[in-house]
Order: structure tokens, then C-alpha cells, then sequence
């Protein structure tokens, strides 16, 4: 480009063809050099990752499948507010709430917990909302990222199966990390801490 | 008629040729494919067998079961026969390459070449491999599409150019020998290291590599079948077999390009120290044939080192190459090669010539790219300052 067209178009960015000199114009010493590079990346340690065997080190903020977390009783801690329920942008969480009897022993203390939980993993856009929105830190997203099955069906996860995840991956130090929130119902660790 | 004894050793040979070059085929696409994995700091295909060693009998055998897809809008009878005549042309060619130590005596018995003797071998060679271009053409042309048609007039355009410089550069090699049979050639040669062709003619060696590089279609010109722009040129209406076959000619070429370098510049089966003078014994003849075969894998690596090393040329450059360099270049030394051996000095004279030459051709390249350069970029700035409207309209209303 000449002179006048540069110093017109001010807000150009001009790159030039850098011109070739001696070596570069004969070719072959920058061929040798190419291969030199491409034989050094031989002999150079492979990045490659052997997955199945050798599995990534996932953090444990990653957003993956989701669990049920228990309560100190071992019950679900799920008080059914529906929270989640509405925070959620792709409807994949359906929720049945019962309400307890004080004549129960077992669910003296708890006023509501859901009869049915279920959540579409396919439909799941694995946003996170859901843990945002739940007031006692009753649902969690972990760190299993391989989810897989052969029918849709069996991608619906109830809360017996979600439960489950929460046998599987609570205390292996994979626990999900996430940030407290105030307190609220009864089913809340940090009511308890207070 | 054809008698026994002559009829049992061509059997021999074109059994191992028509045995070895697809199985070796198979296995260059394996060994390929590790080389470019480890290049790019993969680890590649280790999952069938041990270190993946049958990754290419798995890929055989999926590619022998696909489905034959033939498209409706292809010109069937020419659409099906164009791979086959691509590996007929590829397969003709390893006809006069001795693929194993070959005594210069008249033939008796095995000897590792389908036609020995043959006194019209480097033309014949030359020949067929102009024509290898045929299946690619007709394959491209059949296949009725516009991406393929470009594959095909690219590479059509491409064999014609580069058969010129490759048909340039051998012909030093002829007159060592004194000879076109490429067994005398590989006999010229014998038995030092200083009387391999590639140390006194190093400028015809870099040609006919580069030249016969362009003939197999690989990587630094394989615009025939770039993937990029021709959504893979040639070859895109073809699949399962026919795909194949096109590729089993691509690696045949590959084969007997890294032979003729070998056989035609560096020495044949010749090495110095392991040269047995005997040559009849068996222990002989086998450390030539290894000899011979660890040189042309050598160079096969490097052409597959070759292809993870450079980008493809554009097609201007490839015709640059071709006329601007490689044919002059060709000519030049040809004419330098006439004055060495008319005066009859001595041929070391032609090595230096030849590297005057390269550097020569290089500092031309360097002045008259500059100019170039400069001269093109003028005229455009010109030209859009004449036509700006908004300058134009300035210019009207002063």
C-alpha cells in the first residue's frame, strides 16, 4: 500500500508481506529447519490423556449430575418448597410434596418432603440454578461428568437415584464446594451450627 | 510361448509385488497416522492389538465391508472404472523398479523385479507415471461435481508441469550410466559412497524428489485433493472400496517414488563396508536387500515427515515451482551436466555448479520478489484511489 492510502485510513491496521531474504528465498534451508522442528516434536513427551484408564482430575465446582444430599438422619433434606423447581430454565425438575404428621416420630421436626423428585438429565441444561435456589442446600450438583444410558427413560432420575448419588459421592472428597447461604428451614446444616 | 524358466520367476515377483504393495499400503497409512500423532504430541492409534498393530487390518477390513454408495448423478461406467485404472497405472509403474538386488548378468532364475532387463526402463517408468494422472482425471470428471472437476483439472494441470522437470532430472542420471535399464543405473553406482549420483548431481536430486513429491499427490501438492477448499477434490463421491483403491494407488506411487530415489541417486543396494562382492552368495544378497529396503523406508519417513511439516502450496505457487524454478533450474544444469562431460573433467565440477546454481536461483528470487512486490502494490493503491466514489465526487465538486 502506498503512502497517501496509509496515512488517510488512520484507523487500518496495515500488515505488510514480510519480504523473503537470502535463506528464505533458497527454501530448502527453511524446509530443513521445518523438519528439524516437526523431528524435535518426535522425540518431545505426547500430551495425550489415556482416558478411560487414566481419569481427568475434575474440580469439585464443576456442575455434573445432581444428588440429593440427606439430612443428619439420613432423610432426604429436601423440605419440597418447589424452589429449584421454578429457578429452572429448561423444566426438568418435577416435585410432589406430602406433608408430615407430628404423630410420626420419624418426621416430628419436618413440615413437608417430597413424595416424588424427579429431574430429566437429558433435559437438564446443568446451569446450577437449582442448588442456587434450594434455601437448605438440599440439592447439589457434583463432579460426575460421564453420564450415560441405552433409554430416555432410565435418564429420568427419581429420589431414590438421586439419593443414591449422594451415598456415592458424599465423603470422597469429591463433595461439592459451594458458597453458604442464610439460614432458613429446618432441614439446614447451618441452623444446626448456630 | 512363454517357457518355464522364465515363466516361474515373473510369477514370483509380480505374486510378491501384488501381496506386499497393498499390505504395505495398509501399514503406511498406520505408520503415517503414529508419525502424525507423535509430530502433533498425540500417541495415535494404539487401541487394536498390541501398540495398535492391527489398526490397519481393522481399517481393511471395515473398508471391505462398507456399503457401495454409487451417487445417481455420476457417469457410472467411467465413475466405476476410474480407481482401477489409477491403480493399474500406479501398479505398472513398480514393473521395471527392482524391489530387491538384481545381478546385471542376462536373467536367470528369481530376480526381484517383474521385467528385468528392460533397456527402455526409466523412459517407460516415465511414461506410465504421466499417465497416473488419468484415473484421478477420469475419476474427478465422473464423479459430476464442480469441486470434483477442480480436483481433477488441478492435478491435471499439476502432472503436466512437474513431468517436465522430473523427465529433466534423470536424464543426468542416464548419462552416468550410460544407460536407461535401471539396474545398470544402480550397477554405475557401485561400490563407494562418492559415486552415488546425489553427491555430484545434489540439484538433479532435489528436482526429481520434489518433482516426483508432486506426481504422488502428497501433502506439500496435494491440491488435488485439498480438503479445505474441494471438499476432498477428486475423491468426494467416492467411498468404501473404490475410496481405496484411489488411496492404494496414492501409497504405490509413494513406494516407487522412495524406490527411483534410492535406485536412480543414492546407490541402490550399495553401502560402503557392507558392499559383499560376491553377490551370488545368500547372505550377500540378503544385506543388499536390506540395504536397499532400510534406504527406501528412510526416505518414505521423510516424505510422511514432509507432509506434517509443510503447508500446501497455493496453486500459483505450485505452477511458480514448477516453471519458474524447478524447469530452468533443470535446464541449467542439464547444460552444465553436457559441459562436464564433453570436456571430461572431473564430475565434482557439477556439484559445485549445482549449488551455484540453487544459490543463484535464490538471490534472482530475492531482487525480482522485492519489485514485485512493490510494483503490484502501487498499481492497486492507484487504482483504489481512482475509483473511490467519495473521491471521485470531492474531485467533481472542486
Amino acid at each position: 500500500m502506498s503512502e497517501e492510502v496509509r496515512k488517510r485510513e488512520k484507523t487500518v491496521t496495515w500488515a505488510d508481506v514480510p519480504k523473503m531474504n537470502m535463506m528464505e528465498s533458497l527454501y530448502l534451508p527453511a524446509i530443513a529447519a521445518g523438519i528439524g522442528t516437526t523431528v524435535k516434536r518426535i522425540f518431545s513427551k505426547n500430551e495425550t490423556r489415556q482416558y478411560p484408564e487414566v481419569e481427568p482430575n475434575i474440580p469439585p465446582n464443576y456442575r455434573g449430575v445432581h444428588r440429593l444430599n440427606r439430612d443428619d438422619k439420613g432423610r432426604v433434606k429436601c423440605v419440597a418448597c418447589f424452589l429449584c423447581q421454578t429457578a429452572c430454565p429448561a423444566n426438568c425438575i418435577t416435585i410432589e410434596a406430602t406433608s408430615t404428621s407430628k404423630d410420626d416420630p420419624q418426621w416430628a421436626d419436618r413440615d413437608k418432603y417430597p413424595a416424588k423428585f424427579e429431574i430429566d438429565e437429558l433435559r437438564c441444561i446443568y446451569c446450577g440454578m437449582c442448588e442456587q435456589a434450594c434455601p437448605v442446600d438440599a440439592i447439589e450438583l457434583t463432579s460426575i461428568y460421564d453420564l450415560t444410558g441405552m433409554s430416555r427413560e432410565e435418564m429420568v432420575f427419581d429420589r431414590e437415584k438421586l439419593l443414591e448419588v449422594y451415598d456415592q459421592t458424599s465423603g470422597t472428597g469429591k463433595d461439592p464446594v459451594r458458597t453458604k447461604r442464610g439460614v432458613l428451614g429446618p432441614a439446614s446444616d447451618i441452623l444446626k451450627e448456630q | 510361448m512363454m517357457d518355464w524358466n522364465t515363466f516361474w520367476p515373473l510369477s514370483v515377483a509380480m505374486g510378491i509385488v501384488l501381496a506386499v504393495v497393498p499390505i504395505a499400503g495398509l501399514y503406511m497409512t498406520f505408520i503415517e497416522r503414529k508419525l502424525a500423532a507423535l509430530i502433533q504430541n498425540r500417541v495415535g492409534p494404539n487401541r487394536v492389538g498390541p501398540a495398535g498393530l492391527f489398526q490397519a487390518i481393522a481399517d481393511g477390513i471395515k473398508i471391505f465391508l462398507k456399503e457401495q454408495v454409487i451417487p445417481d448423478h455420476v457417469f457410472k461406467p467411467v465413475y466405476v472404472l476410474a480407481p482401477t485404472i489409477g491403480l493399474i497405472c500406479a501398479m505398472l509403474s513398480i514393473a521395471v523398479v527392482p524391489f530387491g538386488p538384481t545381478p546385471t548378468e542376462p536373467p536367470t532364475g528369481f530376480r526381484a523385479i517383474i521385467a528385468p532387463g528392460v533397456d527402455i526402463g526409466l523412459l517407460f517408468l516415465l511414461a506410465i507415471s504421466g499417465l497416473s494422472a488419468y484415473g484421478i482425471i477420469l475419476g474427478g470428471w465422473a464423479s459430476n461435481n464442480k469441486y470434483s472437476l477442480y480436483g481433477a483439472i488441478r492435478s491435471c494441470a499439476q502432472f503436466i508441469s512437474y513431468e517436465i522437470p522430473l523427465g529433466l532430472s534423470v536424464i543426468g542420471v542416464i548419462a552416468a550410466a550410460g544407460s536407461l535399464n535401471i539396474e545398470q543405473i544402480v550397477a554405475a553406482q557401485g561400490p563407494g559412497l562418492a559415486s552415488w549420483n546425489v553427491w555430484w548431481q545434489p540439484l538433479a536430486a532435489i528436482i526429481f524428489f520434489t518433482s516426483a513429491l508432486a506426481e504422488t499427490n502428497r501433502l506439500p501438492f496435494d491440491l488435488p485433493e485439498c480438503e479445505q477448499e474441494l471438499v476432498g477434490g477428486f475423491h468426494t463421491e467416492y467411498s468404501g472400496i473404490k475410496f481405496v483403491l484411489f488411496f492404494l494407488a496414492e501409497y504405490t506411487h509413494v513406494v516407487t517414488v522412495s524406490f527411483l530415489t534410492v535406485l536412480l541417486f543414492f546407490g541402490g543396494w550399495h553401502f560402503p563396508g557392507l558392499d559383499v562382492d560376491t553377490g551370488s552368495t545368500l547372505t550377500a544378497y540378503a544385506i543388499r536387500w536390506c540395504v536397499l529396503l532400510a534406504k527406501v523406508a528412510l526416505v518414505v519417513g521423510f516424505i510422511m515427515q514432509l507432509r506434517w511439516t509443510l503447508p500446501r502450496f497455493r496453486f500459483d505457487q505450485l505452477m511458480g515451482v514448477a516453471w519458474k524454478a524447478l524447469i530452468p533450474l533443470g535446464m541449467l544444469n542439464l547444460a552444465a551436466l553436457a559441459v562436464v562431460l564433453t570436456l571430461d573433467i572431473s564430475r565434482w565440477w557439477l556439484a559445485g555448479i549445482s549449488l551455484f546454481l540453487l544459490i543463484a536461483a535464490g538471490m534472482l528470487n530475492v531482487s525480482v520478489s522485492k519489485d514485485r512486490i512493490e510494483g503490484r502494490s502501487t498499481s492497486s493503491a492507484s487504482r483504489t484511489r481512482s475509483s473511490s466514489p467519495k473521491e471521485q465526487w470531492e474531485g467533481s465538486r472542486s
